[in-house]
């Protein structure tokens, strides 16, 4: 005979809790559940970084192996940085809790947890604040909005902490300019002092730290990749061209995020670069030195960013170069655009940047020396330097994201823009509350790109992915073009998951296929092998 | 299906789907502010509007009596959304058959009057082949995040192994070949 099953009873499974929690949020521990967390730090990285607290360890894990005292640890971090960072300070003091920012995070919109509310999320280090730091919090306690710091709080930053993107969405939105991405990476650096990371932070920042960038790419790992794209444009081109490496005395140096040199879609970007580079004569160079334009030390600490970036003006130093032009990233720009010039610059050994081809002086840049290849190649496109074909894109419906650090970070928003429409015939942009300042994060930012994590990406893509579908069934869209490394690692799943049938494609990657070379063949595919419209041999 | 019945679900099919939308809603009681039912914007809202969306076109579909095929694309965005949330597989699915409970609950009475039981139960059948349909969807995009995974991982490794000969295409011409045979 058959065990015995007890079934549930009719409706019990469908019984959904119709009350609020019962429990305060203060009272509400966090779950976590798989699928929804990244992995947490490896002993090994943390070692290789000087990092505290290196040892194996699992969020899964009810212990999570915080050494002794970490409490003082964090409130006597929590005071320094109080101290050293004015706007920490004022972030800490000054909300008022309209709830402008309330519904404008991507993690909140998509699953409804306060938690994910910009203000709840600040709310979570300010509690602590209060309780330490101020004297209504003090003598108050819970009645000023304070608690004590514990484990489950611990837990509770390391959940919400690595939930946010840092994408600053929110921060458009508040009156008062608390900058929620700030608070977040205060929340971080905190963490990371008891040794409490994400092993797809603290593994990249490792890697680059030893290898001069993100993936550990070795030198001859990076000219190899190289090599092959040069292989690739010339079956699709005709054309071989002659990429250099640590090449002193250069004019440019070029540097881009490793994740363009290895994986789709992001090696067609790359494969973009050389045949614009070449296709100008650009006197430039590459370096496998400072390999990586990201900088992952940015969602570990201001010292490890510091750290990481020290490499870009050494080695345009070493190589002698007049100024830098870097690749399409996202996150990478904020630290260039925003910190760079005040950790390592001035970099008075450099020039101010001045296009080759249009004599085109970028003012902007006057201070860091270093500019987008967006306003490099919309500046080349304004003054009709480039022969462009942009039928051969004619298969392609194309609508833009703009990535978070680009846009709010640096205000890059029209120039894309001006390269696609150049490039492409059919270009839709989504919803207005959705692109240029108001654009939704792709939901994997800020290092949370890991895999493990996979329903929480879909979950913070979700605003973004419904943008699509709206233009999607629209327009026809199937190409959504970016500027950033990391939207182009995490948006084939994004939308394979949301909308299948739109493809993914870095900006530069549609410029070269769109190029005429000078002597090229008659190109029947794209860089993708794909044959072009009314060219392939296959229709 | 019953005309009469069809009249009566006509006449509270706002009601209903009304009330189906709350019960959805209250699945997530973190909620407080109220922000999935109150927003209206589409982009600023997504969740609230696919809820909003798919229960009138579901609707729509069933009263319409038609082939509930029509309905499996409002189905699947609102489960597509509810599959990567923090449910349990029965949470998630849960509002197929609360529907059911709505139903009973708004045209009772008139059923009562009418003595068309008959026509409700050809009613909940039409439910019951939405729930089937319902759990097909839910398992075909839990299993595509595990498939989202592996696909990302193949992205990132493939030209790697190409070109340490650890991999290689096979040509089209090669596959039409075999296939022929």
């Amino acid at each position: 005979m058959a065990p015995k099953v007890k079934l549930p009873k009719p409706g019990e499974l469908a019984k959904i809790e119709f009350k609020t929690p019962a429990t305060d949020w203060m009272d509400t521990p966090v779950e976590f559940k798989p699928g929804t967390f990244c992995w947490g730090s490896k002993e090994k990285d943390l070692l290789t970084l000087g990092l505290p607290n290196p040892r194996q360890w699992s969020p899964a894990d009810e212990d999570w192996k915080v050494p002794e005292g970490w409490e003082t640890t964090i409130l006597e971090g929590m005071a320094e940085r109080l101290s050293k960072y004015r706007s920490f300070k004022i972030f800490m003091d000054i909300c008022v809790r309209c709830g402008a920012c309330a519904d404008k995070c991507h993690f909140y919109i998509a699953t409804g947890d306060p938690k994910n509310m910009p203000v709840l999320r600040a709310e979570l280090i300010r509690s602590v604040y209060k309780k330490y730091f101020t004297k209504s919090g003090k003598f108050l306690g819970r009645l000023a909005g304070a608690r004590e710091l514990d484990m489950d709080v611990l837990k509770e930053w390391w959940s919400y902490f690595f939930q946010c993107t840092e994408c600053r969405r929110c921060s458009v939105f508040c009156p008062y300019g608390i900058d929620q991405a700030e608070v977040t990476i205060i929340g971080r650096e905190l963490l990371n002092l008891v040794g409490l990371n994400i092993d797809w932070i603290s593994g990249p920042v490792a890697n680059c730290y030893m290898k001069g960038n993100h993936l550990g790419l070795e030198p001859h790992a990076i000219a190899g990749n190289i090599e092959s794209m040069v292989d690739d444009i010339e079956d699709i081109t005709g054309i071989r061209v002659n990429p250099t490496f640590n090449r002193k005395g250069a004019e440019i140096l070029f540097i881009t995020p490793s994740g363009d040199l290895l994986g789709e879609p992001g090696i067609q970007t790359c494969m973009g670069y050389l045949m614009l580079f070449h296709e100008l004569g650009l006197d430039y160079t590459w370096s496998t030195y400072a390999s990586e334009g990201g900088n992952f030390g940015f969602f570990t600490s201001n010292d490890m960013a510091k750290r990481l970036n020290y490499k870009i003006y050494a080695e345009a130093k070493r190589l002698g170069v007049k100024y830098i032009i870097g690749g399409e990233c996202g996150h990478m720009w904020r630290v260039l655009n925003q910190y760079m010039d005040t950790w390592h610059g001035p970099a008075d050994f450099l020039e101010v940047p001045v296009s080759p081809i249009t004599g085109t002086v970028f003012e902007n840049a006057r201070s860091t020396k270093m500019i987008h290849i967006s306003e490099f190649t919309a500046d080349l496109i304004k003054h009709n330097k480039l022969n462009l074909d942009p039928t051969r894109n004619d298969h392609l419906k194309v609508t833009f994201h703009d990535s978070c650090n680009p846009s709010r970070g640096m205000g890059l928003l029209d120039e894309p823009r001006e390269i696609i429409k150049a490039v492409c015939n059919n270009f839709y942009e989504m919803p207005e509350n959705t692109i240029r300042e108001k654009t939704f994060c792709c939901g994997a930012g800020s290092g949370l790109n890991a895999s493990e994590n996979m329903e929480q990406r879909m979950r913070g893509g979700f605003p973004r992915a419904n943008a699509v579908k709206y233009v999607q069934e629209k327009h026809g869209v199937n190409m959504l073009a970016n500027i950033c490394a990391v939207d182009r690692a995490h948006f084939p799943a994004l939308m394979d998951y949301w909308n299948p049938g739109v493809g993914v494609t870095g900006v530069t990657e549609l410029l070269a296929n769109a190029l005429v070379m000078k002597g090229e063949k008659e190109r029947t595919t794209n860089l993708r092998f794909e044959d072009l419209p009314g060219k392939g041999g296959n229709e | 299906m019953d005309v009469k019945f069809i009249g009566i679900f006509n006449e509270k099919k706002s009601a209903i789907s009304s009330r189906w939308l709350d019960a959805m809603i209250a699945s997530y009681p973190n909620d407080n502010s109220g922000f999935l039912m109150n927003q209206k914007d589409r982009f600023a809202n997504p969740v609230g509007y696919t809820f909003t969306i798919g229960i009138e076109g579901i609707i729509e579909v069933l009263v319409k009596g038609e082939d509930f095929s029509e309905s499996v694309s409002f189905l699947e965005d609102i489960i597509k959304v509810r599959a990567i949330q923090d449910f349990t597989p029965a949470k998630a699915m849960a509002f197929v058959f609360q529907l059911k409970t709505i139903v009973r609950e708004e045209l009772g009475k008139e059923i009562r009057q009418n003595q068309i039981y008959d026509a409700l139960l050809d009613f909940e059948s039409k439910i019951d082949d939405l729930a089937l349909t319902a759990f097909d969807i839910y398992v075909k995009y839990r299993e595509q995040i595990y498939e989202l995974r592996t696909d990302e991982l193949k992205r990132m490794t493939f030209s790697l192994l190409k070109k340490a000969n650890l991999m290689s295409e096979i040509p089209d011409q090669e596959f039409e070949h075999k296939d022929q045979k």
